[in-house]
């Protein structure tokens, strides 16, 4: 009894039992994760690569690199968010005629949603933040974002959060409640366990990080445009940057709101959603999806500029209707605040409210439209170059329109009656996301890799990686149309009729084809880097580009313009080239420029040991934890030794080694 | 810091500082005495009068004394967002007003919908007589 009471002051409501050796795959999984950890680490310190890792990129506050290390998390959650994919294709192609499938329930449902949780806020959240923060200062003309040092406690915020996402997998479980983790199921009385818990805490500490980069890339875009650019010579890509910023600052709070109060719930017994005592579990479902709805937008929209700049790129002209595709941004902007109810139509609200949010939500369409319509057009007499990035593009062209569609359809409340939670839904939402988000920062990825590291992407492998993706993704997610339309329901491990077996396998075979598109991408990534030196870009301009990324050297310098460009015209860097612009060679001055700094990484790891002490109802640790979180942000406001001028000389040899390159180019 | 010394290149110019940009040229003014005394005594007028409707018993009938005090809440909203946080049509470019414009047509969808739609789904979901069931909205 004593024994027991110390231990629960201790560690909480930690016990052995919560870690999962009795389970093979996650023992194995666990076993794997610590060699590959073992082997990284004994790398880095053979080559004596800490102090590197830790003043160069850990601690840095360069928005560029800040950018590159968001998307090698989102590629790691990628990784970790496919593989759940791959167990849940393999557990539903097999589990019929009474055979059980390798995934028992209770495991499934932690799979699919972890799944569905690492896919939206792990790996296309921190993609295209991490897309946004490399691109939109570059394209700006400006030298950083607005604070820098925001920024890295921003990524590392959200780092925290993926951290106690993976912890779920090696102690405890995670949530069983599907990605939105409706009460009643996620209330104490359904879900007693950590796995809401984690998934609560998980979720709250990435959207501080969240939150505070958008509001971080909105004054940057708003107070930090070279002079000359006026709001209508912004490149697209800034703009829909700017508008996705603007719906991540105004949505995000409502998470967190709607979250805090689902927490209340659960840790001290109020009734917010469950019927007892007056609450509404409807609620939730409401106020989530007020922020939910946005949020896809918040994933499609900086797509939408990817695509936009690359079509003009790689057709070599100006975008077509430049300023309807502004307004078609803002107008979606607006929109995306009107047409949440579309995600619970069946729950009963009745005829006029469903059929208000039905027409809103068609009318969402007629922009989105709009903006298909003007890369066609661009496209149109266009010199196109089919590279890489254009694949992507016009692969998710007419992905996109299939999904589009389909979306339309479960749009009207009576067919949403029919379709609602089937693999209907399924088959669209990944056709949307899937055709829209990740076909974007493929080619995201591809168009700008070479800015970022300074040679390009091997083209061979990115070709092989496209045709997976892309043939994978029919095979993967047209079956479950098929299905939808039969009437199977989404999250079921077990199934009874086996005439519905062959379009699970067809699925399934999809799901592999897409892992050798995964697995083409790493390919592409380690031979392009044993051949950097024949995919060296010298000229800083590898594609012909038009916006003012392209006008800097590849990579960029620390400070990314020597002197700040002047604007004339909203495709910047092409306008230069054609009025003969040379580059500046002499008058360099010191340039001011922001300090590294480790305070985000301690306030991370101080944020997850919080999330884990009250995870686990470890309340000391939560107190010393929360106590080191407020006393380092305050220590953090007495560091004055934040800024610092790097020398005249060193602007002029960097210059200088640029001049040297494209001489030699020349 | 802000060195526009011309450089003899097209279409550069060394614009001021890219970093942590201090300038104080286009911000909002901080307010004089007489603003703050203005928006002082407005909000303490403002803040009065609600105290009397509800003390004074002054209406009979209490929905219109809700009524009355959130209308003054609004108004008193209006006063600190003028003379205290300094908010006209001009600050930032016109940034502010447009931030603001935005989120109050977000608020006003959200909670406005929000009303509605859990309007609804309380009157078609609670338990219903067969009458009730026939008059759904």
């Amino acid at each position: 009894m004593f024994n027991q009471d110390i231990s629960s002051l201790v560690f909480g409501r930690l016990t052995l039992e919560a870690f999962p050796y009795h389970e093979p795959i996650l023992v194995l999984t666990f076993i794997g994760v610590v060699l590959g950890g073992i082997a990284v680490v004994a790398a880095l310190t053979y080559f004596k690569l800490w102090g590197y890792l830790w003043t160069e990129w850990l601690t840095s506050v360069d928005h560029k690199k800040i950018g590159i290390m968001y998307v090698i998390l989102a590629l790691i959650m990628l990784l970790r968010g496919f593989a759940d994919a791959l167990m849940m294709r393999t557990q539903q192609a097999i589990a019929f005629n009474g055979n059980e499938g390798f995934l028992p329930p209770h495991h499934y449902d932690q799979v699919f949603t972890a799944h569905g949780v690492i896919m939206i806020f792990f790996m296309a959240m921190p993609f295209v933040t991490g897309l946004m923060n490399f691109v939109v200062p570059l394209q700006i003309g400006a030298r950083d974002v607005s604070f820098p040092f925001l920024n890295n406690f921003s990524f590392w915020m959200t780092a925290a959060g993926a951290a106690i996402i993976m912890i779920s997998l090696f102690v405890g479980e995670f949530a069983r409640t599907g990605w939105l983790a409706y009460p009643p199921l996620s209330g104490a009385d359904y879900s007693p366990g950590v796995g809401v818990d984690y998934y609560i805490w998980g979720l709250q500490v990435a959207g501080v990080g969240t939150t505070l980069s958008g509001i971080n890339l909105i004054a940057t875009i708003v107070k930090m445009r070279a002079p000359g650019m006026t709001m209508m010579k912004m490149p697209i890509f800034t703009w829909t940057s700017l508008c996705t910023n603007v719906l991540i600052v105004a949505s995000f709070p409502i998470l967190t709101a709607t979250l805090a109060l689902l927490s209340l719930d659960r840790y001290v017994g109020t009734h917010f959603f469950t019927n007892d005592l007056g609450g509404n579990p409807m609620m939730y479902v409401n106020l989530i999806w007020i922020w939910g709805h946005p949020e896809v937008y918040i994933l499609i929209l900086p797509a939408f500029g990817i695509f936009s700049e690359i079509v003009a790129t790689f057709s070599g002209k100006r975008l077509f209707g430049y300023a309807s595709m502004v307004y078609a941004t803002v107008v979606i902007t607006i929109l995306s605040y009107l047409v949440w109810l579309h995600h619970f139509f069946t729950m009963g609200s009745g005829a006029s409210v469903n059929a208000f949010f039905g027409i809103t939500t068609m009318i969402i369409s007629i922009p989105t439209g709009a903006k298909i319509f003007n890369w066609l057009f661009t496209m149109y007499r266009g010199r196109i170059r089919f590279e890489v990035p254009m694949l992507w593009t016009i692969g998710f062209m007419v992905t996109f329109v299939i999904g589009g569609m389909t979306g339309v359809l479960l749009a009207v409340p009576p067919a949403d009656f029919v379709l609602h939670n089937s693999l209907f839904l399924i088959a669209h939402f990944h056709n949307v996301i899937i055709g829209g988000v990740v076909f974007g920062v493929m080619a995201g990825v591809t168009y700008w890799f070479p800015k970022a590291f300074g040679y390009r992407l091997n083209d061979f492998w990115g070709k092989m990686s496209f045709w997976f993706w892309l043939v994978g993704f029919y095979f993967a997610f047209m079956p479950l149309y098929v299905l939808g339309l039969m009437g199977v329901t989404r999250r079921l491990s077990q199934f009874e009729d086996p005439s519905l077996q062959i379009w699970f396998i067809i699925a399934a075979f999809g799901a592999v084809l897409i892992a050798l598109g995964i697995a083409s991408f790493i390919i592409q990534l380690v031979v392009s880097f044993l051949q950097r030196e024949q995919l060296r870009d010298l000229t800083g301009d590898p594609w012909n580009g038009r916006t003012l990324e392209w006008s800097t050297s590849s990579p960029p310098p620390d400070y990314n313009f020597a002197f700040t460009p002047v604007i004339h015209d909203h495709d910047s860097w092409y306008d230069m080239k054609n009025r003969g612009y040379e580059r500046p060679l002499g008058g360099f001055r010191p340039i001011h420029m922001p300090k590294n700094t480790g305070t985000g990484v301690i306030l991370s790891g101080l944020s997850v040991a919080f999330a884990f002490a009250v995870i686990w109802y470890i309340w000391w640790l939560a107190i010393v934890s929360f106590i080191g979180i407020i006393a380092v942000s305050i220590g953090h406001t007495f560091n004055y030794n934040r800024d610092f001028y790097i020398p005249a000389d060193d602007v002029i040899a960097t210059e200088g080694e640029r001049t040297r390159r494209l001489s030699g180019q020349a | 810091m802000s060195t526009h010394a011309p450089v003899n290149t097209v279409g550069h110019e060394d614009a001021h500082e890219a970093h942590h940009g201090h300038s104080h040229g286009h911000e909002a003014s901080h307010g004089s005495f007489k603003s703050y005394m203005t928006g002082f005594v407005l909000s303490v007028i403002l803040t009065a009068i609600p105290f009397w409707l509800v003390m004074g018993e002054v209406f009979e009938n209490k929905a219109v004394t809700a009524g009355l005090v959130m209308l003054f809440a609004v108004v008193q909203i209006v006063v600190h967002m003028i003379y205290f946080l300094h908010m006209n049509t001009k600050s930032e470019g016109g940034w502010t007003m447009m931030a603001l414009i935005f989120t109050l047509v977000l608020i006003v969808i959200a909670l406005s919908g929000s009303l509605w739609v859990m309007h609804h789904l309380n009157t078609n979901m609670m338990t219903m007589t067969p009458d009730m069931m026939r008059n759904v909205p």
